[in-house]
């Protein structure tokens, strides 16, 4: 009953939350007093190093990266038996979720997805999850032998062992797709904003999409990326993949600073997990200064510029 | 492809606007005073496969698994032009058991249509258990659906990007924001559904996956700390050194 970790790899390295899932999945181990295992599918990134994220072993599948979900269900599925695993513990990014539910298929799993907690053993199994895009959690129990959890980014701290993993090479290969893939475009030299730790974020109260240099320096300068509420991608001033919320993306930064959003239940919905909020906008009655930890009340035109200087100092 | 069948699964959801709250201690969700709707995602779900199927003479056949207060939901997807719709007589507990039932009347189709995700639960996880338990592929996050030449393209967000796929069917894809506009039901879309096949189906599936023992709201925040617009520097001072976030 040992517990498997699908790492995973982008442009050649792990990615951050592949250190995220093996260090929760080694405190899942260590709970159910078994070993863990890693399974990276892909080229390029040091498959040991896993060792100082808890994993005890990695298996490799040196193969392309292109991302099928149902080759690489197979494949995480094949690995699964391989090591025995009764848990399986994947980061609930966008290829996160398209593995997951294939794979508790496969395993014939309960699946968990929106993990933000450890199991809890001392009664079944039972995981901390959000639901009603982040209104509430729900604690839900699962019952299958093999279970399949798929973990909120950025919601564990990453704990390091100091150990080196031994690396096997995996006997199981990755079969064909039923899909072709045409195209990849990925933005480069941006963080995505599902992974991003810091998020600065625009609504309606930046008047139009020419103001955004404003957002955009801010965000340079802290190292964050950018989001905009839904008006702000329904009108072009943004592309949609920055709207965040309901209808959006749910995102769980550990700083969220939201600039002329007021702060509506749809918007709050995708952000307010987010560890430290901060609000900029001129109306003291905005509701988003209910959610907030900080907050300044003034004009965006006159706050921001002064944030992107004391920011660069 | 003359006679493409396409099939939309939709979810039933509270309102977006809904205050979330629960009864009996935490264990259930309170539905007192909730509107229901169609799940967002699922609205353009149906409205990008009636366009397909429109535009290649085929049919749009709406699955629900749920109870029989979800029918007024359900004829809202009839009347933005679905030619019948299915709804399988459960109270699932979860997106397996979903699954699960569709599977049971899911063959045959060219395309199936779900949603991102639900809107309640947030699985996001019925298009990929569909793909499997079927053994054809799952497209999440689609951004774009065409079909030419006897083949399906659809792009679809990535970590950091978006990839273009083709696949010639049968496949399951789920919708994602920016598919399409959705359709809003004309009157004679309302009329004609009034009429339209609505058939029930007895559950199959026996679930057991999983269960729901509570639930919890987040924490509310302290309260807001103001800091004044004319040292609005100081905000990266606290963020730094006070918050310690960056
Ligand atoms: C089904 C449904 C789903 C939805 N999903 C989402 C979702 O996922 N995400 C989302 O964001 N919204 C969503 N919405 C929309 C949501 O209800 C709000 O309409 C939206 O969030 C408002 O965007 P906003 O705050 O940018 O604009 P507004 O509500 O117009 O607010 C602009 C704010 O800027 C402030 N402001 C103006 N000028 C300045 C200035 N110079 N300096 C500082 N502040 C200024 C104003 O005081 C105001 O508070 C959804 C709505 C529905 C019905
Ligand atoms: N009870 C249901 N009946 C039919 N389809 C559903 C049901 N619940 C979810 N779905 C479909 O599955 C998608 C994803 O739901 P979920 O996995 O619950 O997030 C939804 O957008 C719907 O298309």
């Amino acid at each position: 009953m040992s517990v498997l970790v699908f790492a995973e790899i982008s442009d050649g390295k792990f990615k951050k939350a592949a250190y995220e899932a093996v260090s929760y999945g080694r405190q899942v181990a260590d709970l159910l007093g078994s070993k863990v295992t890693a399974v990276a599918i892909g080229q390029g990134a040091d498959a040991a190093e896993l060792g100082q994220y808890g994993a005890h072993t990695v298996k490799t599948l040196s193969v392309g990266e292109a991302f099928t979900a149902d080759a690489y269900a197979a494949a995480v599925n094949g690995v699964a038996n391989e090591v025995s695993a009764t848990t399986v513990i994947i980061s609930n990014t966008y290829t996160g979720k398209s593995l997951a539910p294939r794979l508790a298929q496969l395993m014939g799993a309960s699946l968990a997805s929106n993990v933000v907690s450890l199991p809890n053993t001392s009664q079944g199994f039972v995981v901390k999850r959000g639901v009603f895009s982040g209104k509430a959690f729900a604690f839900v129990d699962l019952n299958r032998t093999h279970k399949v959890l798929a973990i909120t980014p950025n919601s564990f701290e990453i704990k390091t062992y100091g150990e080196t993993a031994s690396v096997e090479n995996s006997a199981v290969t990755l079969a064909s797709s039923g899909l072709t893939i045409d195209a990849v475009n990925k933005v480069t030299g941006k963080i995505p904003l599902t992974e991003a730790e810091v998020v600065i974020s625009g609504g309606r109260g930046l008047k139009g999409p020419e103001n955004w240099h404003l957002i955009e320096d801010l965000a340079t300068a802290l190292g964050a990326a950018t989001a905009c509420s839904k008006p702000v991608s329904d009108m072009d001033w943004r592309p949609h993949s920055e709207h965040v919320g309901q209808t959006g993306i749910t995102i769980k930064p550990n700083l969220y600073v939201a600039v002329g959003i007021s702060g509506a239940i749809q918007h709050l919905a995708g952000v307010s997990s987010s560890k430290v909020i901060v609000a900029i906008n001129k109306d003291p009655e905005a509701p988003f200064f209910k959610a907030a930890d900080y907050g300044i009340v003034g004009d965006a035109f006159e706050v921001l510029p002064q944030l992107i200087a004391a920011a660069k100092n | 492809m003359t006679g493409m069948k396409i099939l939309a699964c939709i979810s039933v959801v509270p309102d977006t606007t809904t205050k979330i709250t629960f009864t009996e201690n935490n264990t259930q969700f309170n539905t007192a005073g909730v509107q229901y709707i169609l799940n967002p995602y699922d609205e353009l779900a149906v409205t990008r496969g009636l366009e397909i199927a429109e535009a290649n003479g085929g049919t749009l056949t709406i699955v629900h698994v749920g109870r029989a207060d979800a029918e007024p939901v359900i004829r809202k997807a009839l009347s933005m032009g679905a030619n019948e719709a299915i709804r399988i007589d459960a109270d699932p507990v979860d997106a397996q058991q979903v699954a699960e039932e569709i599977a049971k009347i899911a063959n045959g189709y060219d395309l199936i249509l779900t949603g991102r995700e639900s809107i309640d639960y947030n699985g996001g996880a019925v298009c990929g258990l569909l793909g499997a338990m079927l053994g054809i592929p799952s497209i999440n996050v689609v951004t774009r659906i065409d079909y030419a030449a006897g083949k399906f393209t659809f792009d679809r967000d990535i970590d950091g990007g978006r990839e273009t796929v083709t696949c010639a069917g049968p496949c399951v894809a789920s919708a994602q924001k920016e598919l399409c506009e959705p359709r809003i039901p004309n009157m004679r879309g309302i009329m004609a559904a009034r009429t339209k096949p609505l058939q029930v189906l007895a559950a199959q599936s026996a679930g057991g996956y999983s269960q729901y023992a509570s639930f919890e709201l987040p924490a509310p925040k302290s309260g807001v700390k103001l800091i004044d617009p004319s040292e609005a520097g100081k905000l990266i001072d606290i963020l730094r050194n006070e918050a310690k976030v960056i």
